[in-house]
Order: C-alpha cells, then structure tokens, then sequence
C-alpha cells in the first residue's frame, strides 16, 4: 500500500524497515520529526540526547554492541557532532551505523547555510542523498547495508524540501537482523596512534572501494533524454526541479554523493553537448568534474546562494522566462514570525530593554526577543554561545559588567551551555547569565528534554535541576523569578548584574502553548479609560494593536496572561473576575 | 499535466491540516501528490505557506511564482502577498479576515485598506469572503480552514463523498460534525459568489 508520507517520515519507516533497535537524536528543524516518527515503533528504542555529540556517541555505542543504530541533527548539529564524527571514519561500526544530517539551503530556520556534503568528504564517509520520500525511506534501509558491508558509518543527506514534503511511499515489513556479537577489538576500537595509524590505511583502502560502487551501484542512474544539446547532473531536491524544467534532457541522477563516480560522468558527458551540474549550495559535484577534466557550468547560473527551483533551472537553461504571475500593486507590510501570545520569554525581553542591558542571545524562540518592539539582543551565534560569548566580551570590557547579560533557553542551556557556565565561574567571570526556563524544548515543536521530567514518550523521567547545576558548578548567586511577573523579574535581573561574580536568574514559566497551561479568560480595555498612550504597545504582543486613538485586545488572541494590565498607567486594561 | 494549490495564511491558521485534508483527497482520487510545508521559525504568527500538487507523476514539491492553479489565502494580506504566484488565469479564493502584523501593530507600517478592491481589479472574479463568521456559526473560529476548504470544493470539482471521507480521515472523531458543518457552510456560500472561471482538467 503506498501512503503519503513526510520525508522525515519516512526516513523513520526506513528505520523500522531496516531492524534499527537504537536512535538518539537532539531536536533540530528540519531534522526533528525523524526521530519523533521513529519513537512511535515499539520495537525501536528512541530517547533525546541533551546535544548531537552525545546522540552520535549513544547511537555509535550501540553499534559497537552489535545492534543497527541511527542518529538524526540539523546540519549544524554536525558541528557539534563532528568530533566523534570524523574518528568513527576510522573505527567502522559493529552494527549498521546511519546519521541522517538535515541541510537547510534558504535557512528557513537556521543561522547559516553550511553544506553537509563537504563534512562527508572531509571525515572520508559515504554520504546518500535521497530525493523524495520514498528515496527516504529506500536509502535509509540501504544505507544500514552499505554500512555493514563496507565497515563504516554511513551520512544520509537531507534537505528542508526533501524532510518537509510528502510524497508517496510504499512500505514494507520490518526485517531486524540478529544482534551481531560483540567481540573486544582494541585494535578497531581504541583510537589511540598505533591503532589509528593502521585504520588510517583501512580508510583508504574502503574509499577506494566504495568509488567502484559509486561506478556501478543502485544509488546513481542516467535517465536517458531525447534532447542531448544539455545533460543535467543532479542530486536530491534539486533533482526534481530538473526533472520538471527539463522533461526531455538525459540526467546523471546522484544518490551517493560520496565519493563521486568519475567514470560514469566522464561516459555520460560524452553523450551530451554540454554538462549543466544542478546543486543547491557550495560546488561540490561542479569541483569534482572539473578536477576530472570534465568542463561543465553550474554555479554561474545559478549561484550559491538559497535554493533552486523550476523555474530558475528552466530559464538558465532554455532561456525561458517564467510565466508572469499576476503583480500586487502596492506595498505589503511583512508579516516576520513573533512570540506567541501568553509567550513567558515577552516578559523577559521587555524587562531586558526596559534595563537597555547589551544582550548574548542564543537559539531558540526567544531569538524573537531580538524583533521589534522588544529589540533586546545584541549576538546571537549557535547552540550555548549565549553564556561562552558573554564571559570572553566581560574579560575584554570588564566594565561592562553589570550592563550585559546572556540568555539561554532550558534545553540549549543543557545542549551546551553549562560548559560555558563553568569556564565563567572557574575563570573568575563576572556573568548575569538568564535561563529561560519554560518546561519544554519550544521552537522545534515541544520536545522533552532532561529539564522537563518525562522521557521521549513523555513517560516519568528523573529531573534535572537548573538550579541544582548552577550551584553545582560553584554559581552562588542563583536566582529564580517569574516573567510574567515584570517587577519581581525586573528585581532579580537587578540583584544579579549587582551581584560581584557570576550570578544566574532562572526565568522560569511554562510556554503558552503547553496542554495543561491554563488560558484565562482575554483581558479588555475600558476604552473611556485609555489614554492612547501606547504603553501596552511595547511588549509587541499580536493580540494588542492601536486604532482610533485607543487601544484594542483581540479576545481570540489573547490567553489572558495579563502582562499588559500592569502597563496601563490608567488602568484601563481589566482582567475578568476569575474567582 | 500537474495542478498546484497553494494554501497560505498565518501561523496557527491550521493551514497546515488544510493541506492534510487536500492531499488524502486527492490521493483518494488516484493521483501522485505531493505537499510541502514549512516548520520552525518560519511558524510562530508569521506568513505560511503549503504548496499541494497533484496529477499524473509531479516531480517538484514546491510552486513557483506564477505557477499555482488555485491560491487559497485564509488571510487578505497574504492573498495580495502571495498573489505573484497564481496563475494569470488561476483562481484565488481568499479569506477576508484581517490579521494585524507585529509592524502594523507597532505602527510602523500599517494596514493597506483596498486589498478587496485591488484584487478585485487584478483577477478576475476572485472569490473574497469571510470565512470567520460561518466558521464560528460552524462552532468554532479554527474552522476557518475548513470552510475554505468547502469552498475549494466547488472549484476543484471532486466527489462531494471524497471530501467527507477526507474529513473523517484526518479529524479527530469528536470534530467531525462540526468541521461538517463548516465545510457544507463554506460550500452554500461558494453557490452564493459570482461564478469563478472553471477550472480545466
């Protein structure tokens, strides 16, 4: 039967197809839903790690038990993942062994736009790239193969465009081979020179012998073409953009893209009139041919910038423009996304700007604490620079301390921020570091993580406490307010930028959107009491606007968090009576 | 030959069950589909969009400027945003609620008030209802999608019992009658619009 299925999805169905029995992911779009899916086969066990390099390592030790073992990130997860990344090169797996590595091109919800291809060619791995859902879910059954034939741990590229759409998959039964034995092996296992020298050679000698598989294997075609005055070859997305632009060109279709054929493009150039490479991103597959003397063009046309599509593939290559679409006469105000209504971080943010502090951000929802009105971040890099960042600008501007502040969410603060924690307080830093506590992993759609007391299947977990850590790691000045609270919060953030060494506020309410938050009843104006001084404008909540001279509550929007009401130097904003 | 849909709206709109209901239809219907949505950042109240597209064998996911057969926007300001993506002759169905965006409300931009009447001068007959009033008489405000749903029904011309199953299939079962109600709202006021200009299959 053939089901409509999410890329990520079936990734997932893969996993199961293909007898995985470990997963171990950190949470990050567009890489999340894998492992969401995943956890819902009993027969697969699945958990959140606090970070990547942590769910590479559990997924990489359950191969070495034996067992086919997976772990899923976003392409910057394999920052954090690469060091075991490039090692386990060198080791191979006992059981299959696949990370699947979700790319972005157009950063859709990320901060950059690295391509992961150059990791596989880097730490020397095959990597497969899959092109619709049902490649998904085919590549990941055979990457567990590839890994367990060829000795190695085995990339699966994904894309925004390929994990986000569905498409059509057939689906099969769950075949689980045995546990493999674990046999000690120090030889293949401890990585230390004398050993390693020799996997050295082992790397090399399976890179050249996954380049004859590159030549002859299942995961590379040519789709011949009736019009040969342009052969197209292509990976992934980008793929079906071609396909759709250029119905009649031969295509050199790529599904391992390392290592690369050569013969194969060298034979299939020689077909054509002229080799266009199709690639979103950097020029991987366009580098490799002209280092083989193959002359194609491609980044000329289409940059290296954000995504392809059809259209653009169609009129760099035929020259065809675009059917016109109709044109809006006028200027259309954007519409950038916000927090939500209720959102504990709003508080936070405003009480940062009220206080004009230079603000380390980090990567979560509360990014959008940067956006107007609120405008309350100065940096923002990756996943614990908030509370790292922070403590290297105090040690350049001493001063400062007491004007700056970091602020980190509960699941990044875990993922890697307590490091940061730690070289502040054993490097004598003068850090206000704020943890956003809000119960869940928010911007990637409410994942449990060891601060929140429940499991992946949100099952009874034991708690973390934030709270505990920081005092753990010697922070003695640890305090814990409510943002929703703005002048309790407003006092806390004081006392720490006062306090003369490291000094933590958790700002610790649950997110709006949680089952079990209470949505009270919307708050309303008393309009013959508003003055139309705005001041409930500037904590940019959607359920506030202005018009006429007074302000306005949309009561569909509104969850009655009341954070207006004290605004309101007339009080003119009324909570219902909830007694 | 490949039709593309594009549904856009606001985070938390429930585009996204909209495009859910479109594509196990259509499925239902014997048709490859393919539907690609947007996650993460791109959520949280901000501008969404699903592309939906369907036929014989559709290769691209994704629908260009220009490209969509139908655009259904369950905003007006994301109607005149993403209306450089229909068709010349496409059809664009939209939602007349407005809501405000976190410029206009901070008074840095504002609204623009003749978004109807542009429309209305570009496309030909575009249907402009309020899909908010029948869906809260339906019983409840989220049903906006669904009424435009209804609404798409009298355009794309699939078995009325298909759509119904498609409801059944993707709705929990207690919302079933009431997002029932919604679609049958949404359908009685497409019979009451002008006639679009019919969709070629």
């Amino acid at each position: 039967m053939k089901e409509l299925m999410l890329g990520n999805q079936a990734v997932a169905q893969g996993l199961y197809q293909a007898g995985c029995r470990v997963v171990s992911s950190y949470p990050g779009t567009p890489s999340t839903e894998i492992t969401e899916f995943a956890s819902t086969y009993p027969e697969i066990y699945t958990e959140w790690a606090p970070n990547e390099k942590v769910a590479y390592e559990a997924a990489m030790g359950a191969s070495i038990a034996g067992a086919r073992a997976f772990c899923a990130m976003k392409h910057v997860g394999l920052n954090v993942a690469a060091d075991p990344l490039f090692t386990t090169a060198y080791t191979g797996v006992g059981g299959g062994m696949v990370a699947a590595v979700a790319d972005d091109p157009g950063m859709h919800s990320s901060q950059n736009e690295q391509d992961s291809r150059r990791y596989a060619v880097a730490a020397k791995l095959p990597m497969l790239e899959p092109a619709d859902s049902q490649e998904c879910a085919d590549f990941t059954e055979a990457a567990f193969r590839l890994s367990e034939e060829y000795d190695t741990p085995v990339l699966l590229r994904l894309s925004t465009r390929v994990s986000h759409s569905q498409s059509l998959v057939e689906t099969k039964e769950r075949r689980e081979p045995p546990l493999k034995p674990y046999q000690k092996d120090p030889g293949k296992y401890v990585m230390m020179p004398a050993n390693a020298k020799k996997r050295r050679v082992v790397v090399e000698g399976r890179m050249a012998a996954l380049e004859k598989l590159a030549e002859t294997g299942p995961f590379n075609r040519v789709e011949p073409g009736s019009d040969r005055s342009i052969g197209v070859i292509t990976a992934g997305i980008c793929y079906q953009y071609v396909r759709e632009a250029m119905p009649d060109a031969p295509i050199l279709k790529l599904g391992l893209l390392n290592p690369l054929p050569v013969k194969m493009i060298l034979d299939f150039a020689e077909t054509v009139d002229e080799v266009i490479v199709a690639e979103e991103l950097d020029p991987v597959i366009e580098s490799h041919c002209a280092a083989i003397g193959v002359p194609v063009r491609g980044k000329e046309l289409f940059g290296a910038i954000g995504e392809l599509s059809q259209n653009l593939v169609r009129r760099e290559l035929t020259g065809r423009e675009p059917e016109e679409g109709f044109r809006y006469p006028g200027e259309l105000p954007a519409r950038p996304p916000i927090l939500c209504p209720g959102c504990p971080h709003r508080g936070l943010f405003y009480t940062l700007h009220r206080l004009g502090v230079t603000v380390f951000g980090d990567i979560g929802c509360y990014t959008l604490g940067s956006l107007p009105p609120l405008s309350a971040m100065d940096v923002t890099l990756c996943m614990g620079a908030s509370v790292s960042g922070l403590h290297g600008y105090l040690k350049a501007r001493p001063k400062e301390a007491g004007k700056a502040v970091g602020v980190i969410g509960d699941s990044t603060f875990v993922h890697s921020g307590i490091t940061g924690l730690i070289d502040t307080v054993y490097n004598k830093g003068l850090s206000t570091v704020i943890i956003l506590d809000n119960s869940i992993t928010g911007m990637t759609g409410h994942q449990e993580n060891p601060t929140t007391g429940r499991d992946i299947h949100r099952r009874p977990a034991p708690q973390l406490s934030i709270e505990g850590v920081c005092r753990a790691v010697g922070v003695e000045k640890v305090l814990i307010a409510d943002p929703g609270d703005l002048s309790a919060m407003e006092a806390a953030v004081r006392e720490a930028l006062a306090w003369e060494g490291p000094a933590v506020v958790i700002a610790r309410r649950p997110c709006a959107l949680l089952k079990g938050v209470k949505r009270l009843p919307p708050v309303r104006v008393e309009e013959s009491a508003c003055i139309g001084c705005r001041a409930c404008m500037r904590i940019g909540c959607p359920a506030v606007s202005f018009g006429g001279g007074k302000a306005h509550i949309d009561e569909t929007l509104c969850v009655g968090c009341g954070l207006c009401v004290g605004l309101c130097p007339k009080n003119a904003i009324e909570e219902e009576d909830t007694k | 030959m490949t039709k593309s849909i594009i549904i856009a709206g606001v985070g938390g709109q429930g585009t996204l069950l909209a495009s859910k209901l479109l594509g196990s239809l259509l499925l239902s219907q014997g048709y490859d589909v393919k539907v690609s949505e947007v996650h993460g950042m791109a959520q949280r109240g901000g501008s969404v969009v699903t592309y939906v597209r369907y036929g014989e064998k559709v290769a691209s996911p994704i629908i260009d400027r220009g490209e969509a057969d139908i655009l259904v926007a369950f905003e007006l300001l994301e109607a005149a945003r993403w209306l450089p993506w229909l068709r010349r002759d496409g059809v664009l169905i939209a939602n007349t609620q407005e809501i405000l965006p976190m410029p206009v409300i901070t008074g840095a931009a504002s609204y623009p008030e003749d978004i109807p009447e542009k429309l209305r001068q570009i496309c030909a007959g575009p249907i402009l209802v309020d899909a908010l009033a029948p869906a809260e008489a339906a019983g409840s405000a989220k049903a906006v999608n669904v009424v435009l749903m209804g609404i798409l029904s009298t355009v794309l011309g699939m078995p009325e019992e298909a759509w119904l199953a498609a409801l059944e299939g993707q709705l929990r079962p207690d919302l079933v009658e009431m997002n029932k109600r919604a679609f049958y709202a949404g359908r009685h006021i497409a019979g009451a619009a002008p006639c679009p200009p019919s969709m070629e299959s």
